[in-house]
């Protein structure tokens, strides 16, 4: 009995900094972020004031909240079943003896090494108009020039583009993970009945890197809600907040605008739409013993 | 012939992957002239460099970043040690509720409770300072995750072993636990350095001046501050930047994409 609750108080004097840390800087921000979201912004003349759900009705009523949610609905759309998709053709190229292999791993993984801001950079380079890349390309095949970032219709492309250049290499990682485990026998007992490689493909593989999926798929889930610092760097958010994304959109009224309660009504739908990720996994992909 | 297509298909997309960095390449080493102008026997430089170096403080946004990404891995690695040992080897109550709450930073990361944790640094006094970027960031659940799996698989006979020669809780967490977590700490290591040197939005808003100022913030300063679009001078600051990282990577490559890999599995 003793040693149970030496044990106890051991246990918690161990967790105690971590836990500390944590609730201070996750768990009550995040609180804190709904409790703020039902308040007015305090200002000079005025202390904040409860004012119930009219931060959240004055939400509804914003056009550029619901085009921010909804590029972000199109940017997680398509960046990640693209970039999943060529993660795994790239796992499955670097995992067999293919000529070159050591520049080719080096070449899909490098966008993941460099810093998004750097990446981001270089990429508002490439899509300069007439002088950049993407518009000399163009030019070769006697397109015309392009402002990409400029025009709402190609900006959020763009940046989509840059997204997935830079993550699949990083997704490859755990899809090339998962392979090596895979025993080669599997695809020679595969051959042997008289599969062939697509088959094997679908019905041996991609079973077989289901839970990787899973796994990559709420890594890049989370990832489109929180990386922005391309749209920072490359677009603004614009033109006409045709490229905004829904953390840029609070990083703008939160510090831009200083209007903070909304930038918390705002981060409680942010919030909202992580903790279902955060359940979805928590439900679904634990079956496997993770957490054993 | 499909071994021959695969190799064709596996470089074309290496190219199309690495052309990005090429051409920075390209940029960066040769006269601003010559920027998007593909001539072999254009001169090289590295006058851009030079440049880019004295046009902004970059040596000092270099200390603010390696001094940035120090201080969190000393603190995540201590934290997580001892978190990690306790979810791992002691019976308590409460314990598993309190894994599931720790667990639930792997999905609301400091990076999107931005406004909240402004307001908290302001509150604590520390604004602009090197310690409130990184802050935030000290407890890691996925290091605490990560290090609890692995001290979870350390046979309990080491220990009482260790025990039974004499040692205290606190000598077998040091000399048995952490040592047979060393690929661990190591993978670990690579990916919070790698990705502490990127981060970018969090260090942006509350950091505001150079003493303070990691070299992602840095280089989007000096980038946007109008340098008349010199993109040479640009792609040159950008590799700069960059370049710790990338030269370590591709040093150490096998190791780098092993840890994102063990990092992974889980």
């Amino acid at each position: 009995m003793k040693q149970s609750s030496l044990n106890a108080v051991y246990g918690w004097l161990l967790l105690l900094p971590a836990i500390v840390l944590l609730a201070a800087f996750t768990h009550y921000p995040a609180l804190s972020t709904l409790w703020h979201s039902f308040f007015s912004t305090p200002k000079a003349s005025r202390p904040a004031m409860f004012v119930g759900i009219d931060n959240y009705a004055a939400m509804g009523e914003d056009p550029v909240f619901w085009q921010a949610l909804w590029n972000n609905l199109i940017y997680a759309l398509i960046t990640i079943p693209v970039s999943v998709a060529i993660a795994l053709i790239m796992a499955l190229w670097v995992n067999r003896r293919l000529t070159g292999r050591g520049f080719l791993r080096m070449a899909y993984f490098t966008p993941t090494v460099l810093p998004m801001v750097a990446v981001a950079n270089i990429w508002l380079f490439f899509y300069t108009p007439q002088y950049g890349l993407v518009d000399q390309i163009a030019g070769l095949f006697n397109l015309p020039g392009t402002n990409w970032l400029g025009s709402r219709s190609s900006a959020l492309p763009a940046l989509m583009l840059v997204t997935i250049w830079k993550e699949s290499g990083f997704f490859m990682i755990f899809y090339l993970a998962a392979l090596q485990q895979i025993p080669p026998s599997l695809r020679e007992a595969a051959m042997l009945e008289g599969a062939t490689r697509w088959q094997y493909f679908r019905r041996v593989l991609l079973p077989l890197l289901m839970p990787t999926t899973l796994f990559v798929l709420v890594n890049a889930l989370i990832n489109a809600f929180r990386l922005v610092d391309h749209v920072l760097v490359m677009t603004k958010g614009g033109p006409d907040n045709a490229s905004t994304l829904l953390l840029f959109y609070i990083y703008e009224v939160g510090f831009s605008y200083w209007d903070t309660s909304y930038a918390a009504t705002l981060s409680v739908v942010l919030l909202l739409i992580l903790s279902i990720t955060a359940l979805i996994k928590f439900r679904w992909l634990d079956k496997r013993t993770h957490y054993q | 012939m499909t071994q021959k297509l695969d190799t064709l298909g596996a470089w074309l997309l290496g190219l199309i992957w690495f052309l990005p960095l090429a051409y920075t390449l390209w940029a960066a080493f040769h006269p601003s002239g010559y920027a998007t102008n593909f001539d072999l026997s254009a001169p090289l430089t590295l006058d851009n460099f030079l440049a880019a170096w004295h046009a902004a403080p970059f040596a000092r946004y270099f200390l603010n970043t390696f001094i940035l990404v120090t201080m969190v891995l000393a603190a995540q690695f201590i934290l997580s040690t001892l978190a990690a040992y306790a979810f791992a080897r002691f019976e308590f109550r409460g314990r598993d509720l309190v894994f599931m709450l720790v667990l639930l930073q792997l999905m609301i990361m400091p990076d999107v409770l931005i406004v909240e944790n402004y307001r908290l640094m302001s509150w604590l006094g520390v604004r602009d300072t090197i310690f409130a970027v990184g802050l935030p960031y000290f407890a890691s659940a996925f290091g605490i995750f990560l290090l609890r799996q692995t001290f979870k698989t350390v046979p309990r006979e080491l220990e009482e072993a260790a025990r039974v020669e004499g040692a205290s809780r606190w000598q077998i967490l040091l000399k048995v636990y952490v040592p047979l977590a060393r690929p661990i700490y190591v993978a670990y290591g690579l990916v919070s350095v790698s990705h502490h040197w990127n981060n970018f939005l969090w260090p942006l808003i509350i950091t505001n001046s150079v003493e303070s100022r990691p070299l992602t913030v840095g280089l989007q300063v000096f980038a946007s501050t109008d340098q008349g679009i010199d993109w040479s001078i640009i792609t040159a600051a950008t590799l700069l930047s960059a370049a710790p990282l990338l030269i370590a990577f591709l040093l150490f490559q096998r190791q780098f994409v092993q840890s994102f890999m063990r990092a992974g599995i889980r």
